[in-house]
């Protein structure tokens, strides 16, 4: 089973790195999306340095919305969806091995580009290991809570604004709890009950997420 | 519960059971607003605007209840497969969504003169506004495929997940150190509100709660015959 596992998160890879460019259209979002803010703001450092926890969590979730619809949808539309399904790999396997393949294509990214936006922005240097833990931490629920909206949308009309209205409530929670930490950090806070309720956050979600993604998936091949 | 899950008994049962309902909304929203607007004293230091509560509060415990109504209908829906419950849930979505806005509207202009704010980011308002966007989000899901089935089952599953919220609103007071102030009334040692209020209070949730009722019965109602006119109309087409 584990062997049929990796072989999925592989495929995943070589589609990632074939398609090239396209796999890192999440991360430019996300570095742009940062940049947006000194212009929308104005390049007050204090300012800045004060909003950068929020708004480098705030991109990264943007960014992760935006890289949901390769999830599923491009096996959906050529067939490969179902023939997984029939596998006798069980689909929440498939599933959990899709989706970790997505989280380290789209965090792998994010982790290495957000210590450079918050220097950009001035966050202070105690908060950077902070920032990394948190992003590292947080964003493995970003993928799986994402990954039940990306299969529930499956076949629908408009689905990327539809997920966008299904996934950001539910990502309230890891937001908070992503940037309290940081900004923990930046005050000379403990960061520890911050970092373990999102550890927390990403647990429950990687327990209850797999197998509600594959009974989505299931009705939507039926 | 096999009895309900026959779509022509439950438009029956609908139908008896909607007048009464009505019946019961109307006595006991005239007795609530009467108790309430009325003979309800002021409160010794919030005056008459303490009178908001007795919407504010029945809404926002209808938010709540209205959204496990509909987690419960749905996984009853994707457990047993009983197409009415996901109808019956599916008919319970805009109402709880209607009473949420009604709470935080009312919230809203209770916070002004007592808090000073119109609004505070603190936990127990933006979990209520999170729900508000998960009965957003079932709506528009239920909604969003040319196949009506495949909407509801899939908006059944999205109803169970955003179920998590639910307890994160109750015990928001609890957890977190907020500006909204903890239960009074549902709470260990007794209600810490006095009964001339506490009276009004409950009425005024027994008729919101008759209410619910009365407009999902009827919602059900027309979804089911709805549908039955659609299979109608298909059939003739079809030839």
């Amino acid at each position: 089973m584990l062997t049929a596992a990796l072989a999925i998160a592989g495929r995943e890879f070589r589609l990632a790195v074939r398609q090239g460019f396209d796999s890192l259209l999440a991360v430019v979002f996300f570095v742009l999306a940062c940049v947006l803010f000194p212009f929308g703001v104005g390049p007050e450092p204090a300012v800045l340095a004060r909003i950068a926890p929020g708004i480098v969590w705030v991109a990264a979730l943007l960014a992760t919305l935006l890289s949901l619809d390769r999830l599923f949808q491009t096996d959906y539309d050529d067939g490969t969806l179902e023939l997984l399904a029939l596998a006798p790999l069980p689909l929440t396997a498939v599933v959990a091995a899709k989706v970790a393949a997505h989280w380290m294509m789209t965090a792998g990214p994010l982790l290495i580009a957000a210590p450079l936006l918050a220097l950009l922005l001035g966050l202070a240097a105690d908060a950077f290991p902070a920032l990394l833990a948190t992003l590292a931490l947080g964003t493995p629920a970003l993928s799986v809570i994402g990954a039940i909206g990306a299969a529930l949308v499956l076949g629908a009309r408009r689905a990327g604004v539809l997920l966008a209205l299904l996934i950001l409530p539910l990502y309230i929670p890891v937001l908070i709890f992503g940037v309290a930490a940081v900004d923990a950090a930046a005050f000379g806070l403990t960061v520890r009950p911050h970092l373990m309720l999102l550890a927390g956050l990403s647990l429950a979600a990687a327990v209850i997420g797999p197998p509600t993604t594959a009974a989505a998936i299931r009705l939507a091949l039926r | 519960m096999h009895a309900l899950a026959n779509p022509s008994r439950l438009v029956r049962l609908a139908g008896t059971y909607a007048p009464w309902c009505a019946v019961a909304t109307v006595v006991t929203l005239a007795a609530g607003l009467f108790l309430a607007l009325i003979a309800s004293p002021p409160d010794y230091q919030q005056g008459e605007s303490v009178r908001i509560m007795y919407v504010h509060v029945p809404a926002a415990w209808m938010a709540l209840f209205c959204y496990s109504c509909m987690a419960a209908a749905s996984a009853v829906a994707l457990i047993w497969r009983i197409p009415t419950a996901e109808l019956a849930a599916k008919a319970t979505a805009p109402i709880g969504a209607c009473f949420t806005f009604l709470a935080l509207v009312t919230g809203s202009l209770w916070g002004k003169p007592m808090w000073g704010t119109w609004w505070v980011w603190d936990a127990r308002l933006t979990s209520v506004l999170v729900l508000f966007f998960l009965y957003l989000g079932y709506i528009a899901l239920s909604t969003a495929f040319d196949d009506p089935a495949r909407g509801s089952r899939a908006a059944s599953i999205l109803a169970l997940v955003g179920f998590v919220n639910v307890p994160v609103i109750k015990f928001s007071v609890d957890w977190w150190n907020t500006l909204h102030q903890p239960a009074s009334v549902v709470r260990a040692g007794g209600p810490a509100i006095d009964a001339s209020m506490l009276a009004p209070l409950l009425v005024m949730a027994v008729a919101f709660t008759c209410y619910y009722l009365w407009v999902m019965l009827l919602r059900l109602k027309s979804e089911i015959l709805a549908g039955k006119i659609r299979a109608i109309q298909l059939r003739r087409m079809h030839g």
